[in-house]
C-alpha cells in the first residue's frame, strides 16, 4: 500500500510533535521553559515591567519632548 | 536627588544581576555548541559508535543550558524600557537595529536547527543533521555578535548623529558600528565561551575518571575539549590585549581604574598583584597601592606599544594631562573643561527647546549648531564635580587582576591536562588533578563574569561614553518598586539556577552510567 504523500507544513509538524513526544529530559526543560516564559511574560513584563514611554505617550513627538525635558531638567 | 540616585542604584543592580545571570549560560552554549558540532564532525568521518555517544552526551548537556538560559536576556530588555526609557530613547534605532536583527536571527536559527539538532536523529540525512549542528554553534555566536556590537557603541558610540528634535542619535553610520572596540569584544567575548566550555569537559569528565566511569569517553573528551579550550584561550587573551589597545584610545579613565593608576608616567608598569589604596582621592598625595608587584613598563606596552610610553593615570586625565612617548606634551581636554562644555551643550539644548515652543526656526538652527559644537561632552554637563565622573577604582581593579590571574591558570591547567592525556596516560592516574579540573568548573566562569565586570563597572558613570551617565538615563521611577523586583529577580533567578545545576548533575551522573562506548540512546 503506497503512503500517501503529505505536504510540508503536515511533514513539519510531524517532525515536531514526535521529537516532543519522544523526549525524556527534554520534558521537564519544557515545563520549566514554559513556566519560565509565564512568569517573565505575564507577570514581570505585564506587570512591574512596562515599557514607560510606549504607555505614556501617544506619538514619537511626545515621547520626544519628554526625555528632552528630563534631560534638560536633570 | 537621594532617591535618584537610589532608583540609580538599585537598577544598576538589579541590571547587574540579570546580566550576570544571563552570563552564566551564553559563555556555555557558545563553546559546548562548537564541542559537540566537532565531535559530530568526528563521528561522521569514522562512523564509530563512541563519537556518535559523545555527541550526544554533550549535546544532551548543552539541550539542559540551552533551555533554562533561553529567554533570561530578554529582561534587559524589559529593564531598558521601565528602568532605563531616557537611555532607551536616547540611543535609538542604533541599540534597537542590531538588536532586532539578534532577535530574528535568534529565533529563526535556534529554532530551527535546535529541534533538528535534537529531534532530527535518524529522521533527517546525517549531513543535514551536522549541518544543523554547526548552524546552531554559527547562529549563537551571530547572535552574540550583535548584542556586543550594541555593547560596545555605548563604549565607544560612533557613527551616528543626535537630533535634538527627535531626542535620538540617529545612525547615519552603520559600518562604523564595527569599531576596533566592537571587534575586539565579540572576539574575546564568544573565544571565552570556548575556554569555559572547554574547562566544563575537562572537569565532567575529570569527575567521570574519578568515578571510574566511561575511562575512554572521558579521555576522548578531555582531548576535544582541551584543545578547542586551549586554542580559544589563546585567542581570548590575543583579544584581550587587543582590546585593551581600544580601551586606552577610547577609554582611558577605564584602563587607569584596571590597573589602580592615578598618577601615570613614563615607563608605566603593570600591577601583576597588589592591594589598592581604599583611602586615595584623586587629588591627594597618597599612595596608589597599598602594596604591589609590578612589570616595569609592562602597562605602557599593553596601552601603547611602546616601554617608554606615557600612561595617564585618574589625576592626568582629569587633569587633561598627556604626552608622547618621548616626552611632548598633548592637548587632552580636562574634565573640567568638559564639565562646562557639557553644561553648554545643556543650555543649546534648552534654547533649542524654547525655540521650537516658539517655532522660530532660525533660532532652531542656531541652537541645534551650538548643540553640535559641544555634543561629544554632553554627558559631562550633569556632574558638578569631577568626582562623580570617575569609575569605581577598587571594584574595577580587583576584577581586572582576578580575570587576568585566573586566565592564567586556566592556561597552564589547559597545557598540563593536555600533556597529561597524551603523555604515557598519566592524567587517567592523577586524581589530585582530576580533582582540581573538577573544582576548577565553578572557577572558571568566576573569571567570565569578573571580565564583564571590568568591562562595565569600569566604564561608570556612563551609559553611553561621555554622552549620558546613569543619572540621567535612569526613568522617573520609584525605588520601592525597583527594590522589589531586584528582591523578585533574585529570587526567580536562584530557583532557576538551581533548577539548571539539579538537572544537569542529575543527567551527568545518569548519563555516566551508561557505556558511552556504544550508541544506546535510539
Amino acid at each position: 500500500m503506497m503512503r500517501p504523500i503529505r505536504s510540508l507544513p503536515a511533514r513539519i509538524w510531524t517532525f515536531y510533535y514526535d521529537g516532543f513526544r519522544s523526549m525524556t529530559v527534554g520534558k521537564t526543560l519544557w515545563a520549566i521553559i514554559l513556566i519560565k516564559l509565564f512568569i517573565f511574560f505575564v507577570v514581570i513584563k505585564m506587570l512591574f515591567f512596562p515599557n514607560l514611554l510606549q504607555r505614556d505617550f501617544d506619538s514619537d513627538e511626545e515621547r520626544a519632548d519628554h526625555v528632552r525635558q528630563e534631560l534638560i531638567s536633570r | 536627588m537621594d532617591d535618584l540616585m537610589t532608583v540609580v542604584d538599585w537598577s544598576r543592580w538589579q541590571f547587574a544581576l540579570t546580566a550576570i545571570y544571563h552570563w552564566l549560560f551564553v559563555p556555555l552554549t557558545l563553546g559546548l555548541s562548537l564541542i559537540v558540532a566537532v565531535m559530530e564532525t568526528i563521528y561522521l568521518r569514522t562512523k564509530s559508535e563512541k563519537w556518535l555517544a559523545a555527541t550526544k552526551f554533550w549535546m544532551t548537556l548543552f539541550g539542559i543550558n540551552f533551555a533554562i538560559g533561553v529567554a533570561t536576556g530578554l529582561i534587559l530588555e524589559f529593564e531598558f524600557g521601565t528602568n532605563w526609557s531616557n537611555y532607551s530613547w536616547f540611543v535609538g534605532d542604533i541599540f534597537g537595529a542590531p538588536l532586532a536583527i539578534e532577535g530574528l536571527l535568534a529565533f529563526f536559527m535556534e529554532a530551527t536547527f535546535v529541534a533538528v539538532m535534537f529531534f532530527g536523529w535518524g529522521k533527517v540525512s546525517p549531513r543535514f543533521h551536522l549541518a544543523s549542528t554547526w548552524l546552531t554553534c554559527i547562529g549563537a555566536s551571530i547572535s552574540a555578535l550583535w548584542i556586543l556590537v550594541a555593547n560596545a557603541w555605548m563604549q565607544y558610540p560612533v557613527g551616528m548623529e543626535f537630533d535634538p528634535a527627535q531626542m535620538r542619535n540617529v545612525m547615519d553610520n552603520f559600518w562604523a558600528l564595527f569599531s576596533g572596540i566592537a571587534v575586539n569584544k565579540f572576539f574575546h567575548a564568544t573565544l571565552s565561551g570556548w575556554a569555559l566550555a572547554g574547562i566544563f569537559v575537562i572537569g565532567v569528565s575529570s569527575w567521570m575518571l574519578l568515578r571510574n566511569r566511561n575511562r575512554d569517553f572521558a579521555i576522548r573528551s578531555i582531548k576535544v575539549g582541551g584543545w578547542i579550550g586551549l586554542i580559544g584561550l589563546l585567542l581570548t587573551m590575543y583579544t584581550g590585549d587587543g582590546s585593551a589597545v581600544e580601551v586606552s584610545k577610547h577609554q582611558p579613565m577605564k584602563l587607569a581604574a584596571m590597573e589602580g593608576l592615578y598618577n601615570g608616567s613614563h615607563r608605566q608598569g603593570i600591577v601583576g598583584i597588589g592591594m589598592i589604596n581604599p583611602d586615595k582621592k584623586w587629588n591627594d598625595d597618597q599612595e596608589d597601592m597599598k602594596w604591589a608587584i609590578e612589570i616595569p613598563g609592562g602597562l605602557s606596552y599593553l596601552a601603547r606599544r611602546d616601554f617608554n610610553a606615557f600612561v595617564p593615570g585618574v589625576a592626568d586625565i582629569i587633569e587633561g594631562r598627556d604626552f608622547t612617548a618621548d616626552g611632548q606634551p598633548v592637548n587632552t581636554v580636562s574634565y573640567a573643561e568638559r564639565i562646562a562644555r557639557g553644561k553648554m551643550a545643556h543650555e543649546a539644548l534648552r534654547s533649542y527647546d524654547k525655540a521650537r515652543a516658539a517655532n522660530n526656526p532660525a533660532a532652531m538652527d542656531s541652537a541645534k549648531a551650538e548643540l553640535k559644537k559641544n555634543y561629544e561632552y554632553f554627558g559631562y554637563g550633569y556632574f558638578d564635580s569631577v568626582d562623580e565622573a570617575i569609575p569605581p577604582i577598587a571594584m574595577t581593579f580587583y576584577s581586572f587582576h582576578i580575570m587576568v590571574a585566573l586566565g592564567g591558570y586556566f592556561l597552564l591547567l589547559y597545557v598540563v591536562v593536555l600533556f597529561g592525556v597524551y603523555y604515557k596516560q598519566w592524567f587517567e592516574k592523577a586524581r589530585w588533578l582530576q580533582w582540581i579540573a573538577l573544582i576548577s568548573v565553578p572557577v572558571m566562569w568566576v573569571c567570565s563574569e569578573a571580565g564583564w565586570v571590568v568591562a562595565e563597572v569600569g566604564r561608570q558613570p556612563w551609559t553611553v561614553q561621555d554622552l549620558l551617565p546613569t543619572r540621567a538615563a535612569i526613568s522617573e521611577i520609584s525605588s520601592a518598586s525597583v527594590i522589589t523586583t531586584f528582591w523578585m529577580f533574585a529570587a526567580v533567578f536562584t530557583i532557576l539556577l538551581i533548577a539548571e545545576v539539579s538537572i544537569m548533575t542529575r543527567q551527568i551522573g545518569k548519563g555516566s552510567k551508561r557505556n558511552l562506548e556504544i550508541d544506546n540512546a535510539h
